[in-house]
């Protein structure tokens, strides 16, 4: 098909289509193994609610996870790097100036002291 | 002899049409809320429809010089001004379409999103006109020829920006938000000011092809461009002086946040116009190349590690934000590393510039898709926070299907355009350093993990009851992101034509600077 080309990088290309046509694909196994599903489904009747070995349901919002649990064991991992980047982020406005001024006079020493300039 | 008209002062149209818009707003917005709405809309789409004819001319018939306060283009460079171009000119080339196109797109769809999500609020006329200016601010940057001209259309951006980072109360957190973003803005407009004055002291010229014609790269130069380098980057948003972003970002209303996106875009474009065009070989490439490569690294990595732990969304995606510009700077600072050496930027020098062109474009699509979706489930659910929300999925399906295609570009999953631009990334800078694409690989994955946290975290999960009553948004502001999320699915479907259309003319545009030149001055 010429109106879709396939992205050359000089090192590695990319043809949409094969990928279109791989998800579209999946999408079918997808399909297939959900109509092999149990067809006497009824929605809001008890075989909807969740089995819980016997146990009453509890609150909706106690089952939902909630933003703040997730990657907990990632930021812990690098509570190291977190705890000295975070600071950082102070919001203090002079902080921040302090921050843009030190990197124009670092840049203005490589720059100005630079060898090969 | 209308269209003859329009076609011969499509760049002066450009600012003209958004900045008669801005300054009608308020007039209009006395007859009624309706008749505003609609004119802000038609300004808006006007506005896109010139910057489509404009890129569609300058792709065709090369670049376009634009001079003010003469009958024609040919009185840029008057007979006996000696070869010296005088009066303010537009300079609009390959380039400076490519960023006015991408712009004016995302300013339709941000106040095709805004009519609705601003309805409640007070003080819109200012808030309409206000955006209209931000996009002169934006257009102008882009656009203009001359540096002063540049410096005054940056601070119509900052000074717009500021005031809509500030537009709404919410406790004052707003304010001072917007207040930092002022002044930080106002300090690198100082710091522009001072480059300007000496480029002006030393070449007694304002115009870029003049300066760069010129350039001497002697001590004034060098601090001219170190003023300018940093400046402009922490216009961008770039580590380490990013600060201003997530407070800024999270506190203005979203479409502006979409729209606050481009205009830090339009500062990137800053500093590649200023080292390539002004300085280009000039300069020591290498060193200032590594620079901003250091900086687009560090931009990459410390964004994407600060989003994770964020508990409000889009405090989140500002810090994505700034990771995404590394990927800008990175592709691009590749590009300048080689500059000189043509073997190298034949084998893959162009393409990181590609590259890193083509990710401005697709991050203004889906990160401006990302804060309009942001702003639907505010506007629904009435809170920013993670901990709190969820099981927003079962009602706002089309958010859901938005937020979606925005999170799986951005984290550069095929087919969506983010990956293709990042393909290009990943491959070219792996010939220059191994290291730094694999940096941008684990970004990437960093990427996909935090917005996975945000989609379980708002579309996951049972139904909550306290967001029993929640709904899809309106149309207007589906049809918003629907627009940008149309754009993120065409650009990765067919990317190969957006880089031969779009981006490869404006990295040539980029790089050679005697073109520049010489369309301005002739045949210099």
């Amino acid at each position: 098909m010429a109106a879709i080309e396939t992205l050359y990088t000089g090192f590695g290309s990319w043809n949409p289509l094969i990928w279109l046509a791989a998800f579209i694909i999946a999408i079918i196994i997808a399909w297939l193994i959900w109509s092999r599903g149990e067809s006497d489904y009824k929605k809001g009747t008890e075989q909807t609610k969740p089995f819980i070995s016997g146990n009453a349901e509890p609150e909706k919002s106690e089952v939902h996870v909630r933003g703040g649990n997730m990657y907990w064991g990632f930021t812990k991992a690098l509570e190291g790097y977190y705890d000295k980047i975070v600071p950082l982020h102070s919001g203090i406005l002079t902080d921040y100036i302090l921050w843009f001024l030190g990197v124009v006079a670092l840049v203005m020493v490589i720059v100005l002291g630079g060898g090969g300039l | 002899m209308i269209t003859g008209w329009i076609m011969e002062n499509l760049p002066a149209l450009l600012l003209a049409v958004p900045m008669l818009g801005a300054f009608l707003t308020p007039l209009i917005g006395k007859l009624s809320d309706k008749a505003r709405n609609a004119w802000v809309l038609l300004v808006s789409f006007a506005t896109l429809c010139i910057a489509t004819l404009l890129m569609n001319e300058v792709l065709s018939s090369g670049t376009v010089v634009y001079t003010f306060g003469a009958g024609s283009p040919a009185a840029t460079v008057p007979a006996d001004s000696g070869g010296f171009p005088f009066r303010i000119i537009f300079t609009v080339d390959a380039m400076s379409v490519f960023m006015a196109i991408s712009a004016s797109i995302v300013g339709f769809a941000v106040t095709l999103f805004s009519i609705v999500s601003q309805s409640k609020m007070s003080g819109k006329d200012s808030f309409y006109a206000l955006l209209l200016l931000m996009e002169v601010g934006i257009l102008g940057m882009v656009c203009t020829g001359d540096m002063f001209n540049f410096f005054v259309f940056l601070e119509i951006n900052s000074l717009a920006g500021a005031a809509l980072v500030a537009s709404r109360v919410d406790k004052g957190y707003a304010v001072e938000a917007g207040l930092k973003y002022a002044v930080l803005s106002t300090l690198g407009g100082l710091l522009v000011l001072f480059a300007i004055g000496l480029f002006y002291g030393q070449y007694d010229a304002l115009n870029m092809a003049v300066i760069a014609e010129n350039m001497q790269f002697g001590v004034l130069d060098k601090i001219a461009l170190v003023l300018l380098l940093v400046a402009l980057a922490m216009k961008s948003g770039a580590v380490p002086m990013h600060f201003w972003t997530p407070d800024a970002y999270s506190m203005a209303p979203s479409s502006v946040t979409a729209f606050l996106v481009v205009a830090s875009q339009a500062s990137l474009y800053g500093v590649f116009r200023v080292v390539f065009t002004l300085y280009n070989v000039t300069l020591d490439y290498a060193t200032i190349g590594w620079i901003i490569i250091i900086i687009g690294v560090l931009s990459m990595f410390i964004g994407v590690s600060m989003a994770i732990p964020q508990k409000d969304v889009k405090r989140l995606m500002a810090y994505h934000a700034v990771s995404q510009t590394g990927y800008m700077l990175l592709g691009v600072g590749v590009g300048l590393a080689v500059l000189g050496n043509a073997a190298m930027m034949e084998s893959f020098g162009m393409t990181a510039m590609e590259g890193g062109l083509f990710h401005i474009i697709n991050h203004a699509m889906y990160k401006g898709l990302l804060f309009l979706t942001a702003g639907a489930i505010f506007y629904q659910a009435g809170t920013r926070n993670l901990n709190k929300l969820g099981g927003l999925g079962h009602e706002m399906k089309w958010t859901m299907v938005f937020f979606m295609i925005g999170a799986l570009a951005i984290a550069g999953i095929p087919p969506f355009n983010g990956f293709a631009s990042k393909l290009m990334i990943y491959e070219s800078v792996f010939m220059f350093s191994p290291i730094l694409s694999v940096i941008a690989m684990i970004v990437s994955i960093l990427t996909l993990a935090s917005f996975v946290k945000v989609f379980h975290s708002i579309f996951m999960g049972p139904k909550l009851p306290e967001y029993e009553g929640v709904r899809e948004v309106p149309r207007f502001m589906l049809a918003g992101m629907g627009i940008l999320a149309v754009l993120v699915i065409l650009f990765g479907v067919f990317p190969e034509q957006v880089v031969n259309y779009l981006i490869e003319p404006a990295a040539n545009a980029l790089v050679d600077q005697g073109s520049y030149i010489a369309a301005v001055l002739g045949g210099a």
